[in-house]
């Protein structure tokens, strides 16, 4: 039973993280229609930072928040230099523009940091683990990503849903003329959006430094998770990806943990152990079909497209 | 016209094919991977050849030496096109290097038919030293199951009476567990293979290792994998409540990165940076040398003796390479200063050999550094060479 409990807060800590990836993807595809393919350059752009950061001040928690506002200023550069040329254009020119900004990222930080890697250490009050129920232990710092991806999630809805921006937001997601139109400033409107999004995978990444290290490539295969997600929760939709994002965790990390044992009853224990790993992380992918026969805009479609 | 131009420079091909190989350069492909995250452990090897080929004076048996290198992009199917690439279009005399058993596989008919001579620099698939044995294929590193049989051993050593077995699920990942499974007393209590080389999330395994209580964790993680490994090892609470056993896990690519966090954890090698001999104080030394800021790792360390190994045969042969039986016996003889110390090639040409068991410490200089600690087993040789059916 604490086995279970302590995989089902892996697979909420894993689905949030994924949360925070796919919340800047749905917002930028839901409001600006733009496919960033570079949004995983975004992610590892913050685990660089937040790891130059931290060696420099000293503190972890003092080169996350530095690196989540470095990130915040790259992603508005990034649209304002890049991505305003790829508006009201075809689907396939966004993706081979933010296809280039990928190789273009990757290069850089090669050049910047050198091909070996970076490592986050974490402060020793988050590199421990902690009794949170008796008899179950768990990482300290695997709980605090969780308490600050729901914290953000509750940021974002109320960003969204309660404030003037996030009216505008919206707004400008459905009309782009007639809010510009109304003397809102939509071009800044969307700087700001694709800053937050940035800032978000910014986030994720400076957060998964520590478990996974800091190095170049580190988006790409999240990434595709991260539109897994987008498409599951429906295209533009916080609310889907928040849903669908605890889903994709709980599949995988449930699926890695108790997949094995339920085939080993039914095949020997050696085909059981090759072949489960591959079958429990083809799930998501048929969770993902499923959805899209029974509802193919998403299971929280966020409107009429 | 074009049909025309096509014709004539296929006529031309044709000629200078054979002019080619009067030049007589020798010719090695070397296939590791250069890109990507574990681009670390291709640049490790080609340094060491490239230090190889300087200590060689760029020449073998008189003869002057081009390596080309390969990237497989950490992939089976690009190093085979590579090695495609490298008989059918470079016509190479040699072939070495690979990283990675499932690349290696992938890559290994085309090379057994065209009867190129290859060098295992790294990867160590039980086929190959087994079934799939070949009189032209050699290796400078050893088997799999050798390096965690010798861990195994280990473990029995200190008493440790369960363990749990970690590693990633590909040729190499399943060789490591059933390796230190097959030499290990006690009883194997759990076994988890993960998803290679996507996933880096190690928190699923750690908790069921967790649940499990064994006396000890074994885990295989090869490159960047080890440092995620060891980190999420300490941060589930894990480190000073179960002890950790290591295959190719901490070398000098990955122990910069896992510091403190590697301190005390064992690890069995047959090559470690301190071995007292002096082929290796002068490859040690010389590599610094060469470049600084960085350690040659047991990679290094194959690929230069792979490099010799080569250099060795050419010279005995005097560069007469048609003569393939002449070269074979050559190589089988190993006739060069081996890093390692010298060595024998038993019948499937992968070497008879000492393992060592390695531990971290901190130097005068607070840097972190292996050392050897003890030697585990002597002269140990695989277990499949009996179904090697090679004399």
């Amino acid at each position: 039973m604490t086995l279970f409990i302590e995989q089902c807060l892996n697979g909420l800590q894993f689905g949030l993280l994924l949360f925070l990836l796919a919340a800047g993807l749905t917002l930028v595809f839901g409001i600006m229609d733009l496919v960033n393919l570079a949004h995983g350059s975004l992610y590892m752009i913050g685990a660089y930072f937040a790891a130059t950061f931290a060696a420099w001040t000293g503190s972890f928690v003092l080169g996350a928040v530095l690196a989540l506002g470095a990130t915040l200023m790259v992603g508005m550069a990034v649209e304002v230099i890049a991505m305003r040329r790829l508006y009201g254009r075809d689907h396939l020119d966004h993706v081979l523009g933010t296809f280039g900004l990928i190789l273009f990222f990757d290069e850089s930080v090669r050049l910047i940091w050198g091909p070996e890697g970076l490592s986050l250490p974490l402060p020793s009050w988050l590199n421990r683990s902690v009794q949170i129920l008796p008899g179950v232990n768990y990482s300290a710092y695997r709980l605090a990503i969780i308490v600050v991806t729901l914290t953000v999630a509750a940021f974002l809805y109320v960003l969204v849903m309660r404030t003037r921006i996030g009216m505008l937001i919206r707004a400008g997601a459905s009309n782009r003329e007639m809010v510009g139109a109304l003397g809102v400033n939509i071009k800044l409107l969307y700087t700001l959006v694709f800053g937050l999004g940035a800032a978000l995978a910014g986030l994720a990444g400076l957060m998964q430094a520590p478990i996974l290290t800091v190095q170049i490539g580190m988006g790409e295969n999240i990434l595709i998770l991260a539109f897994v997600i987008t498409v599951i929760g429906g295209i533009g939709s916080i609310r889907g990806a928040l849903v669908a994002a605890i889903f994709v965790g709980f599949i995988d990390t449930l699926g890695r943990a108790f997949f094995p044992d339920l085939l080993r009853m039914v095949l020997s224990p050696a085909a059981a152990s090759t072949a489960a790993p591959a079958l429990s992380s083809m799930m998501i992918y048929l969770l993902m079909a499923i959805v899209l026969v029974v509802k193919p805009e998403g299971l929280f479609s966020a409107g009429n497209k | 016209m074009r049909k025309a131009l096509l014709a004539a420079s296929a006529a031309l091909l044709l000629v200078a094919g054979p002019a080619m190989a009067q030049q007589k350069t020798i010719k090695i492909g070397f296939v590791s991977t250069f890109s990507g995250p574990v681009a670390v452990i291709g640049n490790d090897m080609r340094n060491s050849v490239e230090l190889a080929l300087d200590h060689l004076g760029r020449k073998m048996g008189g003869l002057p030496v081009e390596v080309i290198y390969e990237d497989d992009g950490f992939k089976p199917e690009v190093g085979k096109q590579k090695t495609d690439k490298l008989i059918e279009s470079d016509k190479v005399d040699f072939i070495s290097g690979y990283i990675w058993s499932n690349v290696l596989l992938a890559s290994l008919k085309p090379i057994v038919d065209s009867k190129t001579f290859l060098v295992i620099a790294n990867a160590g698939p039980s086929q190959i030293a087994g079934e799939l044995c070949s009189p032209t294929v050699f290796s400078t590193s050893w088997n799999n199951d050798q390096t965690p049989q010798a861990m195994g051993t280990y473990m029995n050593q200190k008493g440790v009476k369960s363990v749990f077995l970690i590693g990633p699920n590909y040729a190499a990942g399943k060789d490591m567990l059933a390796g230190v499974a097959s030499t290990f007393k006690g009883k194997v209590i759990g076994q988890e293979l993960t998803t290679w080389p996507a996933q880096l999330d190690f928190s699923a395994e750690l908790a069921k290792a967790k649940a499990a209580k064994p006396d000890a964790i074994f885990v295989f993680y090869p490159g960047r994998a080890g440092v995620q490994f060891l980190t999420q090892y300490a941060q589930a609470g894990l480190k000073g409540a179960i002890p950790l056993y290591t295959a190719f896990t901490i070398d000098e690519l990955s122990l910069p990165l896992q510091k403190e966090l590697a301190l005390g954890v064992p690890g069995a090698q047959q090559w470690v940076n301190d071995l007292p001999n002096e082929a290796n104080k002068k490859f040690v030394a010389d590599y610094i040398k060469k470049y600084p800021g960085h350690k040659p790792a047991f990679y290094g360390a194959q690929s230069y003796d792979a490099i010799m190994l080569i250099a060795s045969a050419v010279a005995a042969t005097k560069g007469k390479l048609d003569d393939k039986a002449a070269v074979q016996k050559a190589l089988e003889k190993a006739d060069f200063k081996s890093v390692r110390g010298n060595f024998k090639f038993g019948k499937n040409h992968v070497p008879i050999q000492n393992f060592y068991l390695q531990d971290v410490v901190k130097d005068a200089k607070g840097d972190f550094v292996l050392k050897t600690v003890a030697t585990i087993v002597k002269d140990n040789q695989d277990i499949h060479h009996a179904k090697c059916p090679m004399k």
